[in-house]
């Protein structure tokens, strides 16, 4: 399952990032690593764009974005 | 006096500015989003050590957020291109202590350079309110180098900060190091011991030389290329990575050290940080509930930009009534007192005119400067981003292109700085091109002038809403256009941090606030007051004698008083038309007259390239020498309203709105783009554009009304 698989309120593990190598470094410096919690808060009307909460900061991504991170429904 | 230069870095919207005013008495730009500062700024102060009773030149770079040290964004190379290539004693390492984890990422890779550093943990105050609790001594052991506890918002810390600042320079190089995993740790052992062996003459810490070599960092192999002890050190170093490889899945460095780096941070993290409440109620998830809500957001947001609106018409009308009496009076006493001759028109119907018509508007500015202060800084305007987003991919720009566009509703030239926060060089260059469209708060005045001479005062404050709506709109529509038809390509990801929602600290409000006011009064004293006065030498010479004795002679024989009058303003008309400015606004109003626009305003959008103030300034001195004398009571309100037509008024707004920013802004903007090239499509592009939609909205507006 990809991120943007999910709903509003749900909670997920991140499992693998399927992006490339600057998308990557820049998930991972915004703390979107294999192993992390994320929960999502909002997704705008057509879930063009979706707001997680992954550590201790809330993130913004577009779907395109949320379709390369792989996560396991917890 | 020794001389300290301090690097601040640290990820973006952590409070690096904010504690640069608390340690200096600079008024750095602050806000609460990602990006603030988007170029190295320095400051300078003297700071006297108690302890070793002695004075320090003390100058620190702020420098632009950087999530990581890579080259994403424009802002993120300047950072890391200085920490690499400049001259600097000691890195400050600004860290969010609420968000410990992610930002010590950061400080492991500074930690790489091998510099002098400090870590300062920031924003204590909301970590105690977060129930967030830190050892500072024991992250200070894990680190290997100080760590201080601050509170840039309270003022805490900033002293244990500066003495840590002379302290950390007087002293020889401590030991930082980030611990990496046994496999790779083993083979930096192996690589130090084999340099310690040959005595390798090394500018840095072997420990650092070897981790760079295990990262295959270019620059360092470069470098020891040509040594004779390279042949030796290759066969260590693919052994070594053959083993380091072994071990993980991957064969990219790059991966393996982020992961190196994020255990590490995440191990410091749970050795120091305490999480003592559960996570309280955030008032963020609360508030966000309903701002960014799927239905709710956009609407909100539609109606706080139309209240400002209103509020800029209304509260701005009482003062601005004031101020143009005010000016009236001043002008009076100027004739009186200075008489009519030359002297006395040049500051009552030049400076006074001019300048009065400019300040005249300083309450609307302060208002609109205020909203956007309050947007900038609450946090909200990272939420807006979000929830344009998804409207804004579809005309080919970037949610993050809303923050330059907002910087633009205050003034283009910091907005044009901002698009650097966009990492896509075509995105960058559409919303440079668009920015334009964003009617800058100089442009008000204009619109405020406007709307309040053709429509109604219970109207006008939506005519403004309207008209920057549109802009925006058109804005939008435009580069659409220019993202099929010129800057076609990939896009950026769309990867953006919300900030928490902060109560803004009015101290810093009225600082904006009140530094928009004294540079606009500075303006209107300097820069339009020396343009008024140019204007009106301009729109009162050459005096051709030829008009004045035939008039004089009609004069002196018209029978009434108002044939008299009238004689009089034609004959100041007939004077005008003949003048420098006359001519030149007669030359150029062929290009303007499919409008409706007459010479005189044709002179003002010319004046306006300058600076946008100056359009009112210049009707101000153009219609004071007015027509008739109950126009000269009823002020420029009155004259718009009796020599323009609703169409033309309607198509200058329109025009106003798209044409070509400011000098100052135009210079911005080609520095930004990259070449003069840029700035000459901007002309075409803009002034095309203004022409045709200006014409429209005349034609269109005639068919509506009848004129
Ligand atoms: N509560 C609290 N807020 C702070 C503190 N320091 C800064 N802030 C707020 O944090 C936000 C970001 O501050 P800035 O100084 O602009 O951050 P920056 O690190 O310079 O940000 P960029 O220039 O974008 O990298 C602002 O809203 C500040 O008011 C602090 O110690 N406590
Ligand atoms: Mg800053």
């Amino acid at each position: 399952m990809v991120l943007s698989q999910l709903h509003k309120g749900d909670t997920a593990e991140i499992v693998k990032l399927k992006a490339d190598k600057i998308l990557r470094d820049r998930f991972a410096s915004f703390g979107i690593l294999p192993g992390e919690q994320v929960v999502i808060h909002e997704c705008s009307l057509a879930k063009q764009t979706i707001e997680v909460e992954v550590g201790r900061s809330t993130i913004a991504l577009r779907k395109e974005e949320a379709d390369k991170i792989e996560v396991e429904a917890t | 006096m020794k001389k300290i230069m301090i690097a601040l870095a640290g990820q973006p919207n952590v409070g690096k500015s904010s504690l640069v005013n608390a340690i200096s008495d600079a008024h750095l730009k602050v806000g609460n989003f990602s990006g603030v500062t988007v170029d190295k700024t320095e400051v300078e102060f003297v700071y006297h050590d108690p302890k070793r009773d002695a004075d320090y030149e003390i100058h620190i770079i702020d420098l632009p957020g950087a999530y990581s040290l890579t080259d994403y964004t424009i802002e993120e190379k300047v950072t890391k291109q200085f920490l690499r290539n400049d001259d600097y004693d000691i890195i400050v390492n600004v860290v969010d202590a609420t968000n410990l984890q992610r930002n010590l990422l950061l400080t492991t890779q500074l930690m790489e350079t091998g510099r002098k550093m400090i870590v300062v943990l920031n924003m204590m105050d909301e970590a105690q309110k977060e129930g967030i609790e830190i050892d500072a001594e024991q992250l200070a052991r894990i680190l290997g180098v100080p760590v201080i506890k601050a509170s840039a918002a309270q003022g805490e810390g900033i002293d244990a900060l500066k003495s840590a600042m002379v302290e950390v320079y007087e002293k020889p190089q401590t030991t930082a190091k980030v611990i990496y995993s046994d496999v790779i740790e083993e083979e930096i052992t192996r690589i130090v011991a084999f340099l310690e062996e040959k005595h390798y003459r090394s500018p840095i810490p072997y420990r650092q030389l070897a981790v760079r070599l295990l990262q295959e960092d270019t620059d360092w192999y470069k470098r020891m290329h040509d040594e004779p002890i390279w042949i030796e050190i290759l066969p260590i170093l693919r052994e070594g990575l053959q083993h380091i490889y072994l071990h993980s899945e991957t064969k990219d460095l790059d991966a393996i050290f982020a992961d190196e780096h994020f255990a590490f941070a995440k191990g410091a993290k749970m050795e120091v940080m305490a999480l003592h409440s559960m996570r309280a109620q955030n008032p963020t998830q609360k508030i966000d509930k309903l701002l960014i809500n799927k239905f709710l957001g956009i609407p909100l947001f539609l109606f706080f930009m139309w209240a400002l609106f209103q509020l800029t018409f209304t509260i701005g009308a009482v003062p601005m009534d004031w101020i143009d009496a005010g000016f009236g009076w001043l002008g009076e006493q100027a004739h009186a007192v200075l008489g009519d001759g030359i002297l006395g028109q040049v500051v009552a119907d030049g400076i006074i005119a001019g300048v009065g018509a400019v300040v005249m508007f300083l309450p609307n500015i302060l208002i609109l400067f205020l909203g956007i202060a309050l947007l900038e800084t609450t946090g909200y305007m990272a939420r807006v981003a979000f929830l344009l987003d998804g409207f804004f991919h579809k005309f080919g720009l970037h949610g993050k292109s809303f923050i330059p566009l907002v910087t633009g509703f205050g003034c283009t030239v910091p907005a044009y700085m901002a698009a650097r926060t966009l990492k896509n060089e075509r995105e960058r260059l559409i919303t440079l091109f668009i920015l334009g469209f964003m009617s800058c708060g100089a442009r008000l005045p204009i619109y405020v002038l406007f709307a309040g001479a053709f429509f109604g005062q219970d109207q006008a404050g939506n005519i403004l809403f309207l008209i920057y709506i549109s802009g925006a709109l058109l804005g939008l529509v435009m580069a659409k256009m220019l993202k099929t038809f010129v800057f076609k390509g990939e896009e950026e990801p769309f990867v953006m941090e919300m900030p928490k929602y902060r109560w803004p600290s009015w101290r810093l409000i009225w600082h904006t606030v009140y530094g928009q006011a004294l540079s606009y009064l500075k303006k209107a004293g300097t820069f339009i007051l020396a343009a008024s006065i140019l204007v009106w030498f301009a729109s009162n010479y050459p005096k051709s004698d030829t008009i004045a004795s035939t008039y004089a002679a009609k004069i002196e024989h018209a029978s009434t008083p108002e044939q008299k009058q009238r004689l009089q303003n034609e004959r100041t008309s007939a004077q005008l038309e003949q003048s420098y400015l006359g001519r030149i606004g007669k030359a150029t109003e062929p290009f303007f007259a499919p409008l409706g626009f007459d010479w005189r305003m044709s002179v003002a959008l010319e004046a306006g390239l300058t600076a946008k103030e100056v359009v009112v300034s210049t009707l101000g001195v153009l219609y004071a020498q007015g027509d008739s004398a109950d126009e000269q009571n009823g002020g420029l309100i009155a004259a718009l309203r009796s020599n323009i037509s609703l169409p033309a008024a309607i198509a200058f707004i329109v025009f106003v709105m798209i044409y070509l920013p400011c000098f100052a802004a135009s210079a911005v903007f080609t520095r930004e783009a990259g070449g003069w090239k840029y700035l000459v499509y901007l002309f075409f592009f803009t002034t095309g554009t203004a022409w045709v939609m200006a014409l429209l909205a005349y034609h269109i507006t005639r068919v509506i009304v009848g004129g």
